[in-house]
């Protein structure tokens, strides 16, 4: 198969990626870009695993062919932070325990990051209504809620 | 080394029968090693599922052994080496694992104790053991660390020494954050998902469009550059070098299998009738006769449910080696003996040749697809020895394929004497078995294996015995003083639709069943359901928990709202385990929606605090979107609930607030949380549907269709 080289920023870093045919962004940063925050759900953008931040924006990437992500800006759980220098929400998530199999984390921790960027005050009702397009399966919905207001009033501190 | 071990406890205290799993596996090296870096590896067989028992089991480890929490390491459950615990689920690995671990580490710190003990000279007594030093009254006198060489867990626990009395505990009792959950918010590759090994393919799998049905013809046509198709029989699969071009593979692969289909499922919208009819096979799960007075209050009803998926978020996923007769599989099996015993089965080869590792998966909930992909995925790495194949399944096979939990009918027929006083209970379970768990039959429950071209039956799925726990039957009997009753289980022998375990099995409907009728004959006497209740429970840890629920959501509330309603529950799940009652508040308009739930629970012991709320409130959001939404759907041939969009379970917008309170029982032993709250939950959006509407509800989901379906006469 012909191979579309495709360049963008990823967490802050330009990256290049060969992109297979029909090869979604989702499987190009999970593939050849080796990440494993971004978590396949469904395949139908309908379950939020998947979401990153394109330009800001949080968006499901496992229907997204590879290409749409070309010149812009990506950004990954990954690029929040990890377990030595935490992002604030990954600090909140932990403190409320915000969480059980974590499976859907990183796809939600995505959207919440978008939220604080353009409300950085919500009200518990603004994050449900970010939160909405994602699934959690264990029930950790409250506890994920209650993080996300708590790196919210934190960075307002 | 057992004479030193001999010193430390001296005989003096009589050997207590080793408790959980130690029994069965009293080699303390089974369970934890001692490294001289300074740390401590456990070697538990349960696994972990999202539901944070390592962190629990490492609490409980560090109390005993007196190290700090941050030198514990645990390593996941492989054959041949770990010890065989059988399968994680039926909440019993607190008791199993941790209370065997609990032991196991109590016996470890004792026998290196009696070492320093008798290379100093100080005794026993006056040695204290701090973040693994044993200290003596001039100073340290050795460490774990230092003596780790030794091999002084070559022993069989005795029963001998005692882990350490409830009042003495730093570490268990205390809410520790999940060992695993920063790597998850971080993103860190964890879950099997994220498994890379040098020249892994990618795999998937294509099941047929019907239940019943055959491979008849491949049509040739092209694939993608090094993408291969993989047939055994009816099973159908392609490998290739990337997932981008194993499901372009696929997607082809599809369009290009011709099928020989038969109908098999029943009709969906006679489901309860074709349960009243199927084969089954009749038990007796409870009987107990006395002399009646005469009945002055009778209530007989019907209960249904439906099928229901485990759906979880990640689809279940599998990695798979072969080389030369050996096979190695990386799997989120809550059971990696079991796999590897129907693995064996299935592949007809010898277990001793496989090797099976636990990696973490999505949550499951139960038996999901975590087993079936395994062998799937070792059908496809056959095709090329000494390549990894990693295999993960699609949504819709996730959702369509996995085992669900099985539709079952309840009747019940109860009454009540001149006094007002329960006399006589009668109730009659059909439906399906909970467990078609895989290394407990004669053929192998993978799903692969009934397609091969030698296929091998799928056995019909089983319920458990009552006294461990049960299927269909667990928390059939109400817990409430009953001078008769009898209690009878159908299990069909036919099995249209796989089924199997699911977080809960048989305590969603039985509970929700009993504890309508509880309801139903309190409103025959114009009595409180919670005054009826207290005045029928002997059992003074389920009067608790639900006089902590009526405490935490004020029972009963005097003002009432239009459309709004208030109901509680309570069971002691499967009669053996953890107490719990909860109280719902439900808005019912053009659909119902819970608003609120409370929780009291009593699991014993308590090793997590926060671990066990998290459990108990994620059981009550799971139990509320059983209750709400969720029923599989399917024509005469497969599933066609087959998507998000027609599985719905519950969103965000929809989560209704939840407040949870544990009872204190620190000496008392400690149960497991993670299903406790399910039966209750729904039982209380029942009674609060029926306080809101005047309806009781008869069928699940609560749907406007199914409680019109229940106001008709």
């Amino acid at each position: 198969m012909s191979r579309a080289r495709i360049g963008f920023i990823l967490n802050g870093q330009p990256v290049q990626v060969e992109a297979l045919p029909g090869m979604t962004l989702l499987e190009a940063l999970r593939g050849p870009l080796g990440l494993s925050g971004p978590r396949f759900g469904c395949g139908e953008e309908a379950c939020g695993a998947c979401h990153v931040r394109i330009d800001g924006d949080s968006h499901p990437c496992c229907a997204l062919p590879a290409e749409v992500a070309a010149g812009r800006s990506v950004q990954t759980v990954e690029g929040l932070g990890d377990a030595v220098h935490p992002h604030p929400l990954q600090r909140a998530f932990a403190a409320e325990q915000a969480g059980q199999c974590g499976y859907c984390l990183s796809g939600i921790l995505m959207s919440a990051a978008a939220l604080l960027e353009t409300n950085p005050a919500p009200d518990e009702a603004a994050v449900r209504a970010a939160l909405e397009p994602h699934l959690c399966r264990c029930g950790a919905q409250n506890r994920i809620i209650r993080a996300v207001l708590r790196a919210a009033e934190e960075r307002a501190a | 080394m057992n004479l030193a071990y001999s010193l430390a406890t001296g005989g003096a205290q009589a050997a207590h029968p080793l408790p959980g799993s130690l029994a069965v596996q009293p080699r303390l090296s089974r369970w934890l090693r001692i490294a001289p870096e300074g740390e401590v590896t456990l070697t538990p067989g349960k696994v972990e599922l999202g539901q944070g028992i390592l962190t629990a089991l490492a609490q409980i480890a560090a109390e005993e052994l007196d190290v700090v929490l941050e030198r514990i390491r645990l390593r996941p459950a492989a054959t041949p080496d770990s010890p065989n615990e059988g399968v994680t689920s039926g909440s019993l690995s607190v008791q199993e694992c941790g209370m065997a671990l609990r032991q196991a580490c109590a016996e470890a710190r004792a026998i290196f104790l009696s070492v320093v003990a008798q290379r100093s000279g100080v005794p026993v007594e006056a040695i204290r053991v701090e973040d693994g030093d044993f200290l003596g009254p001039e100073g340290k006198l050795g460490s774990y660390w230092e003596l780790a060489g030794q091999e002084l867990l070559e022993a069989d626990a005795t029963g001998r020494a005692a882990p350490k009395p409830a009042a003495a505990h730093r570490i268990v009792g205390r809410p520790v954050p999940r060992l695993d959950l920063m790597d998850k918010l971080a993103g860190a590759p964890r879950f099997i998902h994220d498994l890379r090994l040098p020249g892994m393919l990618h795999a998937r799998v294509i099941r047929p469009p019907a239940r019943r049905a055959r491979l008849m013809a491949l049509r040739e046509g092209a694939l993608p550059p090094g993408a291969r198709v993989v047939r055994d029989g009816s099973f159908l699969a392609v490998l290739a070098e990337s997932e981008t071009e194993a499901e372009a593979a696929a997607a082809r692969i599809v369009s290009r299998a011709e099928w020989q289909v038969e109908d098999s499922l029943p009709e969906m919208a006679a489901l309860p009738d074709w349960l009243a009819a199927a084969p089954a096979e009749e038990s007796m799960v409870a009987e107990r006769e006395a002399e009646l007075p005469p009945a002055a209050h009778q209530v007989s009803a019907r209960f249904f449910r439906p099928f229901l998926a485990h759906a979880s978020i990640g689809p279940s996923c599998a990695v798979a080696c072969w080389q030369e007769d050996a096979l190695e599989v990386w799997t989120h099996s809550q059971g990696v003996y079991n796999l590897r015993a129907d693995l064996a089965l299935a592949l007809r080869m010898p277990p001793e040749r496989i090797t099976v590792r636990h990696a973490e998966g999505a949550g499951c909930y139960g038996h999901n697809g975590a087993d079936d992909v395994a062998l799937d995925a070792a059908l496809a790495a056959r095709a090329c020895p000494g390549r990894p194949v990693r295999l993960r399944w699609s949504r819709a096979q996730e959702l369509a394929w996995s085992p669900h939990s099985p539709a079952t009918v309840v009747r019940i027929e109860a009454s009540l004497d001149a006094a007002g006083r329960l006399r006589h209970w009668r109730s009659e379970i059909t439906g399906n078995g909970h467990s078609s768990r895989p290394g407990r039959a004669q053929s192998p429950t993978l799903l692969a294996a009934q397609y091969l071209e030698a296929p091998l039956p799928h056995p019909v799925a089983v319920n458990a015995p009552a006294k461990a726990g049960g299927g269909a039957q667990r928390n059939a009997e109400p817990g409430y003083a009953i001078p008769a009753l009898h209690i009878t289980l159908r299990r069909l022998t036919e099995m249209p639709l796989r089924s199997s375990a699911l977080r809960g099995l048989g305590a969603l409907i039985n509970v929700w069943a009993n504890e309508s009728v509880m309801d139903e004959l309190a409103e025959r006497l114009g009595e409180d359901p919670l005054t009826f209740r207290l005045r029928h429970l002997e059992d003074a840890r389920t009067a608790a928990v639900l006089r902590e629920v009526a405490g935490m959501c004020g029972w009963r509330r005097g003002h009432k709202a239009e459309g709004v309603g208030h109901g509680l529950a309570a069971a002691r799940y499967k009669g053996s385990g953890a107490w719990c009652a909860v109280a719902a508040e439900v808005e019912a308009a053009e659909v119902v929606r819970v608003r609120r739930l409370w929780i009291a629970a009593d699991v014993g012991q308590v090793i997590n605090p926060d671990g066990v709320l998290n459990q108990v409130e994620g059981g009550a959001i799971q139990a509320t979107s059983i209750a709400l939404k969720e029923e599989v759907a399917f024509d005469r041939r497969t599933v066609t609930s087959d998507s998000w969009e027609r599985y719905p379970v519950l969103r965000f917008s929809e989560v209704p607030a939840v407040g949870a309170r544990l009872l204190s029982r620190p000496e008392e032993p400690p149960l497991g949380a993670g299903e406790c709250s399910m039966g209750p939950t729904i039982a209380a959006i029942a009674a609060a549907i029926h306080d809101a509407l005047g309806v009781r509800p008869r069928a699940l989901p609560f749907t406007p269709d199914n409680l019109a379906a229940a106001m008709e006469p």
